[in-house]
């Protein structure tokens, strides 16, 4: 029990780390959801069930989720500014 | 500032803060070592004083009542706080197109074996929450948990492709009734302590026997009403979001 408690020790801070380190935010929001995952199995290890279950579906599902809908939203808002900016110069040009 | 400039306030800084988490750790009790006296007293009496067989549902529900109906509130004033942030404003627009565009294959259409593994989940899931919120006082987990079990499975729906199914379930009446029904149930089973002369949210109820799903007495009815709150609350959230990314348009655009 104690090798799996300090394994899944090495293991979050690991994927923290790895969290932090991801540049492109896509990619970061599915390295949070399995960050997520890793949290929850630690609660587990160190008995802690009701937290690990609640763990589950808020850190792997809902807050990823929140994120990547939110740079969906930006994304698009991007484009459009930059096609709004393209028309402009073509009409200075 | 340049790299390397950042990099030595970096390191520093985590030097300090390294220090200063050993020194305050260094006292802490070793792991499964818990020194205060309450663990220990709830542990040893819970399932004698409650009949209930998870000490964690039996302080969240029944000792600490009071600080639940303040979380519970606070998920709510969020959900009402994300609803109105999200709501259509003036220079937004819904876009009806792009909901059957995405029907049309606008979007990647999800394969068919994502979409009979997703769909086959959705049953097994809610029977999965119903089980958690009922389970309560038994198993870990409770309402909090079940609720937002209950809450994924219209996205599973989501993920199967089928938007317009996923619009009929979160915005169905049920969902803002249900969470309504949770926030006041709390209350009202709350206020069954008053009627019988003790204080707010004492368990009144009959305790039941230990280990069958009716034990706990008023333990297993918040959970229930914790379900359905915490379950309306998230199925919005989650559609106010939705909603925005796919369906709102600023004006002039498309």
């Amino acid at each position: 029990m104690l090798i799996l408690q300090i394994a899944i020790l090495a293991f979050v801070a690991i994927t923290g780390t790895a969290v932090v380190l991801t540049r492109d935010p896509r990619n970061q929001v599915i390295g949070l959801g399995f960050y997520g995952l890793v949290l929850a199995l630690m609660f587990f290890l160190y008995e802690a069930p009701d937290v690990a279950l609640s763990q589950i579906v808020i850190g792997a599902v809902a807050l990823p989720l929140m994120f990547m809908l939110s740079l969906s939203k930006i994304r698009r808002n991007e484009q459009k500014r930059d096609e709004v900016k393209q028309k402009q110069r073509e009409k200075a040009a | 500032m340049n790299r390397s400039r950042r990099h030595i306030l970096f390191f520093v800084s985590a030097a300090v803060f390294f220090g200063l988490m050993t020194w305050a750790m260094h006292d802490l009790p070793p792991v499964g070592h818990y020194r205060g006296p309450y663990g220990d007293a709830i542990n040893a009496t819970v399932v004698y004083e409650r009949h209930i067989t998870d000490a964690v549902t039996a302080v969240n529900f029944d000792y600490r009542g009071f600080d639940t109906l303040g979380e519970e509130s606070i998920l709510f004033l969020s959900v009402i706080g994300v609803g109105t942030l999200l709501r259509q404003q003036k220079r937004e627009r819904k876009s009806r197109e792009d909901t059957d565009e995405l029907e049309k294959g606008q979007a990647p259409e999800p394969s068919e074996a994502m979409k009979v593994i997703t769909l086959g989940l959705v049953g097994p899931l809610v029977v999965y929450g119903i089980y958690i919120i009922t389970h309560g006082q038994l198993t870990p987990g409770g309402g909090f948990q079940g609720g937002v079990v209950l809450a994924t499975a219209p996205l599973l729906v989501y993920l199967a492709g089928d938007l317009k199914t996923f619009k009929r379930i979160t915005t169905h009446t049920l969902v803002e009734i249900g969470e309504a029904i949770g926030i006041f149930g709390f209350l009202m089973i709350g206020f069954l302590g008053i009627i019988a002369g003790k204080e707010f949210l004492r368990n009144v109820l009959p305790l039941g026997q230990t280990g069958s799903i009716f034990s706990g007495g008023t333990v297993a009815l918040l959970d229930i009403a914790t379900g359905l709150a915490v379950a309306g609350g998230f199925i919005s959230a989650i559609y106010a979001f939705l909603e925005q990314t796919i369906e709102m348009r600023m004006e002039g655009e498309e």
